[in-house]
């Protein structure tokens, strides 16, 4: 995904006039991003939109206002309103991740997001910009994903990370779902099955 | 039956609450901002409150179908104590997020000059951010208190119309009907209000602008007394479509105001994938 792509599926949406004023107002005082963002989904609706498939329209309105933000406070900014965020507002910010030019200095909020019990949360924190989780800190975060019921869909570049200790987690967690009778997701056990 | 408990404080209930809820029919709470059991000691810990209710707590209450709002300002109570009144600063913030449909709890508890004064701050919050308010009524010395608050909802300057006065009984309503604000009424187990003297409230009184809610909380409080209130005016002889309007289209219509409430369905799982942790036993 990318913030152009981004731009177009949201130009049926009626709130588009308010996001092109917005942004226009964030590049000339960044501090104004604070109340729009909290706005953007009221001005621009939470549907999902069709052009951008996995994204809604306040999430794809809330990447573009940070797109305005001047690179050299953008990670001053994206923290704040992750940390003063609503859930849509932390979600959007974790979904924009990888889409903004901040290196690896959003990787605290990883780290946040995953220690939450909101599905969503840990759910957009395993996206693209996890290579900047450290390794244990990922497959603690993939281990909790099949524990909390989330998809292993979700998590980006799973098979090419996935190694030999993830695979004896998960399969820690097979055991005592079977002693218990519950059930193991189907993909956890293929994630199972192509690490051993 | 559908039910909209226009006040509860879900933070102190359990998850069970939630399901015996849901089942009752309530189907949209709003959770305003308040105290705790335990006095805070600082805005620090009023911003993970205020956090949790904006995140958390609409989570958790999505997995049981339920639609979550919140309220939000500094109570009386803590706007006594210096080290909480930073907490007025964290305000404004919060009432810009998608969720929060009010300011409040605000109003008195002892009356005092420090009360006066944040009292009116946040009356001026709701006005700048075009946001109804909640206002609480003191348990102690309750008839001057709903005076006073009256004069000073008037003085602010915002639509009575778009004030609730809560936690009022037979001795405190008129006055708050006669001022045209909405009247709330706090159904508790043995003290506030029962559910049968509310029936007789709502036929001397009529049903316009009369909000009934649970309150329930972290005392000695019952989450469905909203649905045995709806019974009792059911028994009384009451019509489904007044219980209706009570419990179900009354607070829309104050809460709308806020140009916010969300009372889209929300799909068995819609905040979760294929059922969440709660739901599952914790993680
Ligand atoms: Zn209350």
């Amino acid at each position: 995904m990318d913030p152009g792509t981004l731009r177009t599926a949201l130009a049926p949406s009626p709130g588009v006039g308010w996001l092109d004023d917005g942004v226009a107002r964030v590049s000339a005082d960044p501090a104004s991003i604070i109340r729009l963002f909290a706005a953007a989904g009221r001005h621009c609706g939470r549907a999902p939109l069709p052009g951008a498939p996995g994204w809604t329209a306040d999430q794809a309105a809330r990447v573009l206002l940070l797109g305005a933000l001047p690179a050299g406070d953008l990670a001053r900014h994206v923290d704040d309103l992750y940390r003063h965020g609503d859930a849509a507002e932390k979600l959007a910010v974790l979904k924009a991740l990888p889409l903004l030019p901040i290196g690896d200095a959003a990787a605290p909020l990883l780290h946040d997001a995953v220690r939450t019990n909101d599905t969503r949360l840990v759910a957009a924190a395993l996206g693209p910009y996890a290579v900047h989780l450290d390794q244990a800190a990922w497959r603690q975060a993939v281990l909790k994903c099949v524990f909390m019921g989330i998809p292993l869909a979700v998590v980006h570049g799973l098979a090419g990370r996935a190694d030999a200790e993830l695979a004896a987690m998960a399969e820690g967690l097979r055991d005592e779902r079977e002693a218990a009778g519950r059930r193991f997701p189907d993909d956890a056990l293929a994630l199972l099955r192509q690490s051993t | 039956m559908r039910i909209f408990d226009p006040h509860i404080h879900m933070t102190s209930r359990t998850t069970d609450d939630y399901e015996r809820m849901a089942a009752a029919g309530v189907r949209a709470v709003v959770e305003p901002a308040f105290w705790l059991g335990q006095p805070r000691t600082g805005a620090g810990s009023f911003a993970d409150y205020f956090d949790s209710l904006v995140g958390w707590e609409p989570f958790r209450a999505a997995q049981f179908g339920i639609r979550h709002h919140a309220t939000i300002a500094l109570n009386p109570k803590e706007a006594n104590d210096p080290r909480c009144r930073e907490a007025l600063k964290l305000v404004p913030r919060y009432l810009d997020k998608d969720s929060v449909v009010a300011v409040g709890e605000i109003g008195y508890d002892a009356m005092t000059p420090e009360e006066d004064e944040v009292f009116a701050a946040q009356l001026e919050l709701a006005v700048d951010h075009e946001l109804p308010a909640l206002v609480h009524t003191p348990h102690r010395d309750k008839a001057r208190g709903v005076e006073r608050t009256l004069a000073v909802v008037r003085a602010s300057g915002i639509g009575p119309g778009r004030v609730v006065v809560d936690h009022l009984n037979e001795v405190t309503v008129g006055a708050v009907q006669d001022a045209g604000c909405w009247m709330g009424f706090s159904i508790y187990p043995d003290t506030k209000m029962s559910p049968s003297r509310m029936v007789e409230i709502l036929r001397e009184r009529g049903l316009e602008r009369m909000l009934v809610n649970s309150a329930a909380d972290w005392g000695r409080s019952d989450p469905l007394l909203t649905l045995r209130t709806g019974e009792a005016m059911l028994a009384a002889g009451f019509s489904d479509d007044d219980v209706d309007r009570v419990l179900w289209r009354n607070p829309v219509e104050f809460y709308g105001q806020s140009g916010r409430l969300d009372l889209s369905e929300t799909a068995a799982g819609e905040a979760t994938f294929e059922g969440s942790s709660i739901l599952r036993g914790g993680s």
